[in-house]
């Protein structure tokens, strides 16, 4: 037990599960803002792996690995503009318009990249973001490497989550975004624009997906593959419920998913080498079911989710 | 001045313009990205056409290809039309692909060993569609979270049969062993890849469409997917209806992976489905969610598959085209619905 126990508090456990939730985190952030606002994207897991792609792509031509996250929020947002499009603009089913614009960004990042690079034996990899001490707070003892010795795009993710908690509940714009969501009739009574309003949350979240997207690639793999986001898209829209679209139980969601990822890494390099290494990979996904199936039954999604606002109907 | 007007009815034609006009505009789109990749746009469209339908052999391995779409899509479309969102037609089709293949290794003469094998892929992904539906039935998770979340774990669990216990002591690959011979499905013609299995995809579209437009099940279906509330009120078992659905769904997706065990690569390795469980969506989109629909949309998506892989090497444009057009069809099969809703008249100025 006292091994096991020992293993848990590692700093490179720790460090691991801060690394693991950030992308999580930005992705679940902005699939939050956009379901708030009463618009499901399922176009994440695309958009996130055309982010990471376009981030990617614009730091290594760039050689500046800022202007790659740029380049990524940027793509991000326009996705999320084309979702928005199709789903507040036109008023399309969320569910297929999701799946087509994933399938869509997943195409054209698969089609770019290949353009762009070729067929390469090893992928061409990029010298990504390196871990920034912050004074002071990094000397804490076990914290402070763990949380304090990272790369600038967690620490925009740690602040990110206050952040978002402030604009949803205590600006206008996020009571605007609130009520959208729950009654998008009563919003537009009170002269809110239900389009303006779903439109802007939307891209918000795209461009979230973006840094989630940018983060893989300019950070954690410092190279773009087929496989980088492998699922997370979806995890982060099962982590939007699990955290009853809270930015601050969503943050928690993200942390308790890349605890469970970081302990199946851990196992994955521990004795347990006569289990394939994928039989571990499913746990993270198994976990998310099951806390699907406990915490579902209380989820109160947002009241106008998936249903299209049109204003002459009445 | 043009406004947009409900529309009660649609004229039966819509049923073959919408899908023309979404695929016609799509080709127009996309053919951007070959002018991007550097290529004339005819040369490329018109390698894709000749390699995909040019002659017999090609249309043989655009049909080869088809078979699983047409069960993915057939899958789809009647989980849709029950409004059980069934994304989990990948993990279906390779739990499909897992259980033929087992029964498929025992030896048995060759019909019984492709009857079991169909039976048990079936199962399979039976099974498998079960979760999604009972998580919603029983614990109100939302079925398109669970179901695409179950691909990965399908898919991890496959990847850790393949490179494990399962994996083929022969070759050393990561695959599965091979199926015996003589559970190899029959070729119809010599000298194609042309399986039976081709044959059972093309019979299951005209049953399914029976089941879903002529049966008691199909009408429970339809009535549940449209106004479950309205299915509630007039006796229908919603909850059994769903049950039924998935079931169903599972199957047919189980089913197509069955094929590419049988019938194309007598094996399971990680590439056995080149997501051809998401691109049953855009069949069944494409298809309007009728069985008989889901045919030529299949071919179509199997015709740019086998195209795209000519194209890439006569012309140097990536094959992920094909990827893309399968997205972008899908985006605008749904715009082009909309003149199901809508109609635009033009208005004089006032």
């Amino acid at each position: 037990m006292s091994a096991v126990f020992e293993q848990i508090f590692q700093i490179g456990f720790l460090a691991a599960i801060i690394r693991i939730a950030t992308p999580l985190a930005f992705a679940t952030l902005g699939e939050m803002f956009s379901e708030r606002a009463g618009v499901l994207n399922l176009g994440i897991e695309g958009i996130m792996l055309l982010c990471a792609m376009a981030g990617f792509t614009a730091a290594s031509l760039s050689g500046s690995l800022w202007l790659g996250v740029l380049a990524a929020v940027l793509v991000g947002a326009l996705m999320g503009a084309l979702h928005a499009f199709f789903t507040v603009a036109l008023g399309l089913s969320q569910h297929v318009c999701g799946i087509g614009v994933t399938l869509f960004s997943s195409g054209l990042a698969y089609f770019l990249y290949r353009l762009i690079f070729g067929q390469q034996s090893v992928p061409p990899s990029i010298d990504g973001f390196k871990p920034v001490p912050i004074p002071l707070l990094s000397d804490i003892p076990v914290l402070g490497p763990a949380v304090f010795n990272q790369f600038t795009l967690v620490y925009l993710a740690i602040i990110a989550v206050p952040l978002a908690a402030f604009v949803l509940y205590r600006t206008p714009w996020g009571l605007s975004v609130r009520m959208v969501g729950e009654n998008p009739r009563a919003a537009d009574s009170a002269g809110v624009s239900v389009i303006a309003t779903r439109f802007q949350a939307v891209i918000l979240g795209g461009a979230l997906m973006g840094l989630a997207g940018a983060f893989l690639t300019m950070a954690q793999f410092n190279a773009f593959t087929f496989g980088v986001v492998s699922g997370r898209g979806w995890v982060a829209i099962a982590l939007v419920v699990f955290g009853r679209w809270d930015p601050w139980r969503s943050a928690g969601a993200a942390l308790l998913f890349a605890f469970v990822d970081a302990l199946q890494l851990r196992m994955q390099a521990s004795g347990l080498g006569h289990i394939p290494y994928e039989a571990f990979l499913m746990l993270p996904f198994i976990f998310t079911i099951v806390a699907m199936a406990f915490m579902s039954r209380n989820a109160v999604a947002p009241s106008a989710l998936l249903k299209p606002f049109r204003r002459e109907e009445r | 001045m043009f406004r947009l007007e409900g529309r009660t009815s649609t004229p039966a034609w819509f049923n073959l313009a919408l899908p023309l006009i979404a695929i016609v505009a799509t080709l127009i789109l996309c053919s951007g990205l070959i002018a991007i990749a550097g290529a004339g746009v005819a040369d490329a469209y018109g390698v894709m056409l000749s390699a995909s339908l040019g002659d017999s052999y090609a249309i043989t391995e655009t049909l080869v290809r088809a078979a699983p779409m047409i069960f993915t899509g057939l899958a789809v479309a009647i989980a849709f039309r029950a409004k059980f969102w069934n994304i989990g037609a990948e993990g279906q089709l390779l739990a499909g692909a897992v259980a033929s293949c087992f029964v498929g290794a025992i030896p048995m003469p060759g019909y019984v060993a492709m009857l079991l094998m169909a039976l048990a892929g079936a199962a399979a992904g039976a099974i498998v569609a079960l979760v999604p539906a009972t998580l919603r039935i029983k614990f109100k998770v939302d079925d398109v979270v669970s179901s695409l979340l179950l691909n990965s774990v399908i898919y991890y669990a496959l990847m850790a049969l393949i490179e494990g216990p399962w994996k083929d002591s022969f070759s050393g690959y990561p695959i599965s062993p091979p199926i015996e011979d003589s559970a190899d499905f029959p070729v119809l013609i010599e000298g194609t890849r042309l399986h039976v299995g081709v044959i059972a995809a093309l019979i299951a579209a005209p049953l399914c469409w029976f089941l879903i437009a002529r049966s008691t099940l199909g009408f429970r279906i339809r009535v549940t997917g449209e106004n479950p509330e309205a299915a509630r009120y007039g006796g229908i078992n919603v909850q059994r209806v769903l049950t039924s659905a998935a079931l169903l769904s599972g199957a047919l997706a189980g089913l197509a992976g069955v094929g590419e065990v049988g019938g194309v690569h007598f094996q399971v390795m990680s590439d056995i489905s080149p997501g051809y469980g998401y691109s049953g969506i855009v069949v069944a989109m494409l298809a309007r969610l009728n069985p008989l629909g889901v045919v030529p949309a299949a071919i179509f998506l199997a015709a740019v598959m086998t195209g795209a892989e000519a194209m890439s090497r006569a012309t140097g444009v990536p094959a992920f085209l094909s990827d893309v057009i399968q997205g972008t069809a899908l985006l605008a099969m749904l715009v082009a619905l909309l003149f199901t809703a809508y109609r635009i008249r033009r208005v004089g100025a006032s």
